[in-house]
C-alpha cells in the first residue's frame, strides 16, 4: 500500500487577519452547507483513483476548520472512512482558532477520529493580537488549549508568530515561554511574512522594503515621518532583532525538550507533525476543497479557487488547474530546495536512490560555493543547512531552482 | 478627381506615371507651377498635424485612408508625439486661380537635438511656413527654426495654429511675430490644423507667398541631396532636391564628394508613407533616385548629384557635417548578443547618418560600443528603436560630452569615454564644449530658472522682455550640465512655461576631473564620469547614496566609494545580508514556493558581475538621476 497525505481545505473565517493571504472567507450558513455538499462529492468521486493508497495522514486546515459545525467535520472523516483506506492509526489533525472551537465540538473531533488539534494562537499578547487582526484574546486561547487537552487530545500544535511590528525580543521570548509552560507536543513558530494584496502588505510593505536595504527601525521611523508614510504605526523590529528572535526560539525551547526538524516547526521527540513531513520529503499527497494543492506521482495541480466555479464544477476532473507534471529535472530540484528545510537535511544515499545520482553529480558547484560561503554542511553524511544557512534559506535554495 | 483616382491605383507601378504625364499635357510640370516648402515650428505648436491636413486637402489620400499623423511613420514618433527624420511628401493642390500646384513638403523635426535634420530639410526648400500656437507663442525653438530658415535664404510666412482654444490670443501672436522676428503677420491665416479650420487659407498662401523654383532643366545635372534611406530591396533611396538639369532613368550619374558614380535605377516622387516612380525629376522637383548603391557612405548628404557625362561646373554648397554631441556606451544586457547589437547599429546608421559608433571594452559591462548622438533625445530615440524593433535589452553607461585634452607633450585627443583619460601627470589642461544657450520664460517663475542655470554652471549674458510677461534668457553654459537632466529641471522648476534651445559655442578651458566609481575595492570603468572639481564632492556623495540604493545587499558587507585622483571623497556601504528565507509554506503549495525562488534567481541574471559583486543594470544609469529625491 502506497502512504497518501490528504489535505482537506475548509476556506471559511469569521474575519480576515491582517497578514493573511490563505484562501478564505467570511461565510453564510447557506454557503457553508452548499461547500460541504461539493467538497463530500469530490472526495467520493476522487477516492478510485487513490484504490492504491492508504491514508496515513489528514490535515483539516484554513481558513479556520473550527468556524464551521462539528457534524460536517465528522461528515468528511466518515467519508475518507469509508471510501478510502484510512489507517488506524493515522495522524489526523484540524486547525482551530481560539473563540471559534467549544468543548462541543472538540469532543465531537475527538469521536470521528481526530487526533491532532493545530491551536492558531500567534501571540499571548493582547497587543500584538489585536494588531494581528485576531478575533480572540490571550484568555480564549488558554481556554481553548485546556479545553483540547480536557477533550483528550495528546497531540496539540500551537502556532506562534514573531517579528511582529514593535515586538522586542524579550516581547517574543515571553510569548515563547509562556506556550511552551503549557507543553504542547508541537510548536511551529513562524517569522512574519508581509505578504502582497494583505492590509499588512498596505501598512508595512514601505518600512519592509527599508529594512531590507539595511535600514535600523530609528532610521526607518525618521524616514516615514519624513515622508508620507504612515508614521503612527509599530515599527518593525530590526533584522538583527528579528534574527534574535529566530535564533532564541531554538535555543529556549531546546530548555523545554523541544527539537528543531524543519525551519520553523519544533516538537517533542516523536511529535513531529507527519503531515508536513510528506511535504518536505516529496510524499503523494491529494488535496481537497477550494484551492488545495496536490502532488501525486510526481504531478502537480491546483484546484480551482473560485468559490462559484467550485460550487458549479460537475466533473473532478476539471476542477484542477495549473497541472504540472515535474520533470526529473524539476523532481530533483524540488529535492534539494524542501529537503533542505529539514534540520536533518538529505541523505545523498536516500536522494541517489530516489533521483538517480547524489547531489553533488548535479549540483556541485553550487553546493562547493554554499559550503564556501558556510550556508551549507555535511554532517553525520548529510547535507544540511548551517545555522547562517537557515538566516539565507532562499540564498541556498535559489540556487537549485 | 484626378488626385482621387490616383490615390485608388497609386500601388500599381505606372498608374501615377499617367498621371503625371496625364498633368504634364497640362503644362503643370512648369517650375511656376512648384512648390517646395516646410514648415517650421517649436515643439507641439502642430505642425505634423498641419502637414496632415495640407495632405488631406490636396486629396493625396483620402480621409479614410489618412491615419493620423501620416508622416510620422515610426511608431516611436507616433507614440512620443515627435517628429525625429525629415520626411517629404509630394501632394497635387487645385488653386483658386483654376490651376493645379505640385506641393513637395518636406517635414521637420522641432526639437533641438534635430537642429541639423532640420537644416537639411530646409536647403531643399525655397519657402516655409511657420506655425505659431495661438495661445504660447513664440518659444525658443521658434526662433532657432526661423532663423534657420532665414539663414537658408527661405521665404517664411506666419500660420497662427489653435485659435480655437480658449485662450487664443491671435492678435498678441501678430504682434509678437512682428516684434520679435521682424516679418509681415497681419494677414497671417487663423488656423486649427486639429479641427481644419483656415487649411484653405494656407494653401492659398503657399501658392501666393511661396516662390516657385528656379533652374535650367536642361542644363547639365545638379541636385542636393538632403536624405537617404536604405531599403533592402532598392538599395539605398536618395532623397534630392533637383537645382539644374534632369534626371531620369538610366542617367549615369556622380556623387561629387564621394566620387562613387552609379547608373539610377528609378526615379520618383514622395507619397504618404511610398515612394511613387515617375519617368524623370526636372530642375525644380524633389524626389528620389535609385540605383542599387549599397552603401550609404557613398551618398552623404550635402553632397551634390551631377551626371557623370556631363558633369555640372562646380557643387552646391554642402552643409555642415553632422557632429555628435553627446556620447555614451551601449552594452548588450546580454554579452551573446554583441552581434546582435552590431547589425541593429549598422542597420539604424544606413537611416540615421547623426548616428556614430565604434567597438569599445568595458572591463564591467564586457564588449559593447562607443556611440555619439546629436543630443539626449536622440540618445533615447535610439536606445528605444534597439529595445523595440531589434528586441535587444540593453545597458547604458553614462552619458558624456567630448573634452579636449591637452597633453604635456602637444598632443591634443577628444576624449568620448572618460576611461581613457590619460594620467593627470600627463594632461596640461582640459576643455569641455560650451552652448550658447536661450530661454524662454513667463515672468513667474525667471528666477527659479536663473538659479537653475547658476547652479548649473551657466553664465548670464543678458535677459530681454519679448512681452510684458515673458523673458529671453541668454546664458552661457558648459554642455555637460545640461545632457543629463536640463529639460526635466526646466520643467518641473517653470511648470512647464519655459522653452529651451541651444547652439554650441566652442570650446573652453575648464578644471576638470574623473570621478571613479569603486565597489567593493575595484573601479568599475563603467561609472566613471569627467565632472568639473568644484562639483567632484556633491556628486560623487550622491552617486554613492544611488548606488547603496540600487546594489543589492550580499553575504559580505560591500563599501562604495567614490573617487578623485585616487583620493576617496564619498563613501557608502551596502550591509551583509542577514535574512532571506521563507518562514511558512502553504498548505502543500509548493509551486508558490519554487515561483518565488525563481524570480530570485531571475533577478541574478539580469545583473553584472564585477569582482565578486553583482550590480544591476539600472545602476549603471544612476548618474542621470543623480538630481531626484531618494
Amino acid at each position: 500500500m502506497k502512504p497518501l497525505a490528504v489535505y482537506i481545505h475548509i476556506p471559511f473565517c469569521i474575519r480576515k487577519c491582517a497578514y493573511c493571504d490563505f484562501l478564505s472567507f467570511p461565510q453564510t450558513a447557506e454557503m457553508q452547507k452548499q461547500y460541504f455538499e461539493k467538497l463530500l462529492w469530490e472526495m467520493r468521486k476522487s477516492a478510485g483513483r487513490y484504490a492504491e493508497y492508504e491514508v496515513r495522514t489528514v490535515f483539516i486546515g484554513g481558513g479556520t476548520p473550527s468556524v464551521v459545525d462539528a457534524e460536517s467535520i465528522a461528515a468528511l472523516m466518515d467519508v475518507l472512512r469509508q471510501e478510502y483506506r484510512l489507517r488506524e492509526d493515522a495522524e489526523c489533525t484540524i486547525e482551530c482558532n481560539p473563540g471559534t472551537a467549544d468543548a462541543e465540538k472538540l469532543e465531537i473531533y475527538r469521536r470521528c477520529g481526530i487526533n491532532r488539534i493545530s491551536i492558531g494562537c500567534q501571540s499571548l499578547h493582547d497587543r500584538e493580537l489585536q494588531l494581528l487582526g485576531r478575533i480572540h484574546n490571550k484568555e480564549q486561547f488558554l481556554d481553548c488549549y485546556q479545553m483540547a487537552r480536557a477533550a483528550g487530545f495528546e497531540n496539540i500544535n500551537v502556532d506562534l508568530m514573531s517579528g511582529l511590528p514593535g515586538q522586542t525580543v524579550s516581547d517574543w521570548e515571553q510569548n515563547l515561554r509562556a506556550v511552551a509552560d503549557l507543553e504542547p507536543e508541537h510548536i511551529s513558530a513562524y517569522s512574519l511574512i508581509i505578504e502582497e494584496g494583505t492590509p499588512f502588505y498596505d501598512r508595512y510593505s514601505r518600512q519592509l522594503e527599508l529594512r531590507e536595504k539595511g535600514l535600523e527601525p530609528e532610521e526607518i521611523r525618521q524616514r516615514l515621518q519624513r515622508g508620507a508614510g504612515n508614521a503612527q504605526d509599530a515599527i518593525l523590529p530590526s533584522e538583527d532583532a528579528e534574527r534574535e528572535m529566530y535564533h532564541s526560539t531554538r535555543r529556549i525551547l531546546q530548555q523545554y525538550g523541544y527539537r528543531q526538524y524543519e525551519l520553523s516547526n519544533y516538537a517533542k521527540p516523536g511529535r513531529e507533525c507527519r503531515h508536513n513531513l510528506v511535504y518536505w520529503q516529496r510524499g503523494d499527497y491529494a488535496g481537497f476543497g477550494l484551492g488545495a494543492a496536490s502532488c501525486v506521482k510526481d504531478v502537480r495541480w491546483k484546484n480551482e479557487t473560485d468559490l462559484q466555479r467550485y460550487l458549479l464544477c460537475d466533473d473532478v476532473m476539471s476542477l484542477q488547474t495549473e497541472q504540472d507534471a515535474l520533470t526529473p529535472e524539476e523532481q530533483r530540484s524540488e529535492a534539494m530546495f524542501l529537503g533542505l528545510r529539514l534540520t536533518e537535511g538529505i541523505d545523498p544515499t536516500d536522494y541517489a536512490k530516489r533521483y538517480g545520482r547524489f547531489p553533488e553529480y548535479y549540483y556541485v558547484d553550487w553546493i562547493d560555493k554554499m559550503k564556501q560561503e558556510g550556508l551549507l554542511e555535511e554532517a553525520e553524511g548529510r547535507l544540511q543547512l548551517t545555522e547562517a544557512g537557515r538566516d539565507l534559506a532562499n540564498v541556498v535554495m535559489a540556487g537549485f531552482v | 478627381m484626378i488626385a482621387k483616382s490616383a490615390v485608388s491605383d497609386y500601388d500599381k507601378k505606372g498608374v501615377f506615371c499617367i498621371f503625371i504625364s496625364e498633368v504634364k499635357e497640362k503644362g503643370m510640370t512648369g517650375q511656376e507651377n512648384i512648390r517646395n516648402f516646410c514648415i517650421v515650428a517649436h515643439i507641439d505648436h502642430g505642425k505634423s498635424t498641419l502637414a496632415d491636413r495640407i495632405i488631406e486637402r490636396t486629396g493625396l489620400l483620402t480621409e479614410r485612408e489618412m491615419q493620423e499623423q501620416v508622416l510620422d511613420n515610426m511608431d516611436l514618433e507616433r507614440e512620443r508625439g515627435i517628429t525625429i527624420k525629415a520626411q517629404a511628401v509630394r501632394t497635387v493642390y487645385k488653386a483658386k486661380d483654376g490651376q493645379e500646384y505640385i506641393f513637395n513638403l518636406i517635414d521637420t523635426p522641432g526639437h533641438v537635438d534635430f537642429n541639423y535634420e532640420v537644416s537639411r530639410a530646409l536647403a531643399a526648400c525655397d519657402g516655409a511656413i511657420l506655425v505659431v500656437d495661438a495661445a504660447q507663442g513664440i518659444e525658443a525653438q521658434t526662433l532657432a527654426n526661423v532663423y534657420l530658415a532665414l539663414d537658408h535664404d527661405l521665404e517664411v510666412f506666419p500660420v497662427i495654429n489653435k485659435i480655437d482654444l480658449p485662450s487664443a490670443q491671435p492678435e498678441l501672436v501678430k504682434e509678437e511675430i512682428e516684434d520679435v522676428i521682424g516679418i509681415e503677420a497681419m494677414d497671417a491665416p487663423l488656423i486649427s490644423a486639429k479641427n481644419g479650420i483656415g487649411i484653405e487659407d494656407v494653401l492659398e498662401a503657399v501658392v501666393h507667398k511661396i516662390p516657385a523654383p528656379k533652374g535650367d532643366p536642361t542644363a547639365p545635372l545638379k541636385a542636393l541631396i538632403f536624405d537617404s534611406l536604405y531599403d533592402s530591396y532598392k538599395g539605398v533611396i536618395v532623397f534630392m532636391r533637383v537645382v539644374d538639369g534632369t534626371v531620369k532613368r538610366g542617367t549615369r550619374v556622380k556623387m561629387m564628394a564621394t566620387g562613387a558614380t552609379v547608373e539610377v535605377v528609378e526615379v520618383g516622387t514622395f507619397g504618404a508613407g511610398q515612394f511613387l516612380p515617375c519617368e524623370e525629376l526636372a530642375a525644380g522637383m524633389v524626389g528620389y533616385l535609385t540605383a542599387s548603391i549599397k552603401n550609404v557612405q557613398d551618398t552623404a548628404v550635402g553632397d551634390t548629384v551631377t551626371e557623370a557625362d556631363r558633369p555640372c561646373d562646380a557643387p552646391l554648397p554642402g552643409y555642415k557635417k553632422v557632429q555628435s554631441m553627446v556620447y555614451c556606451g551601449l552594452y548588450p544586457a546580454d554579452g551573446a548578443k554583441y552581434p546582435d547589437l552590431r547589425d541593429a547599429l549598422e542597420k539604424l546608421q544606413l537611416n540615421d547618418a547623426s548616428l556614430f559608433y565604434e567597438p569599445e571594452t568595458s572591463i564591467a559591462l564586457g564588449f559593447g560600443f562607443r556611440c555619439g548622438f546629436l543630443g539626449l533625445l536622440h540618445l533615447e530615440v535610439i536606445q528605444e528603436r534597439l529595445e523595440r524593433e531589434y528586441d535587444l535589452d540593453l545597458v547604458t553607461t553614462a552619458p558624456g560630452v567630448v573634452y579636449k585634452v591637452y597633453k604635456t607633450n602637444g598632443e591634443m585627443i577628444e576624449l568620448t569615454n572618460p576611461s581613457n583619460l590619460p594620467d593627470p601627470s600627463e594632461i596640461d589642461h582640459m576643455e569641455e564644449p560650451i552652448v550658447k544657450a536661450e530661454i524662454m520664460v513667463t515672468k513667474d517663475f525667471i528666477g527659479s530658472i536663473m538659479e537653475l542655470c547658476q547652479e548649473r554652471r551657466g553664465r548670464y549674458q543678458s535677459m530681454e522682455y519679448i512681452e510684458a510677461n515673458r523673458a529671453l534668457l541668454k546664458y552661457e553654459m558648459p554642455l555637460n550640465e545640461i545632457i543629463y537632466d536640463f529639460f526635466d529641471a526646466l520643467k518641473s522648476r517653470s511648470k512647464g512655461y519655459a522653452s529651451f534651445d541651444y547652439d554650441l559655442k566652442g570650446y573652453e578651458p575648464s578644471h576638470l576631473v574623473k570621478l571613479d566609481i569603486l565597489i567593493n575595492k575595484e573601479d568599475v570603468d563603467a561609472l566613471s564620469f569627467i565632472v568639473h572639481a568644484d562639483s567632484a564632492y556633491e556628486r560623487g556623495r550622491r552617486m554613492c547614496e544611488r548606488l547603496k540604493d540600487e546594489i543589492p545587499r550580499h553575504l559580505f558587507e560591500i563599501p562604495i566609494q567614490a573617487a578623485v585622483g585616487g583620493k576617496v571623497i564619498a563613501r557608502e556601504t551596502v550591509k551583509a545580508m542577514r535574512k532571506d528565507v521563507l518562514a511558512k509554506c502553504y498548505g502543500g503549495d509548493i509551486t508558490r514556493k519554487k515561483k518565488l525562488l525563481e524570480k530570485q534567481k531571475e533577478g541574478k541574471k539580469r545583473m553584472r558581475q564585477v569582482g565578486n559583486v553583482e550590480i544591476p543594470q539600472s545602476a549603471f544609469m544612476s548618474v542621470l538621476k543623480l538630481d531626484e529625491d531618494n
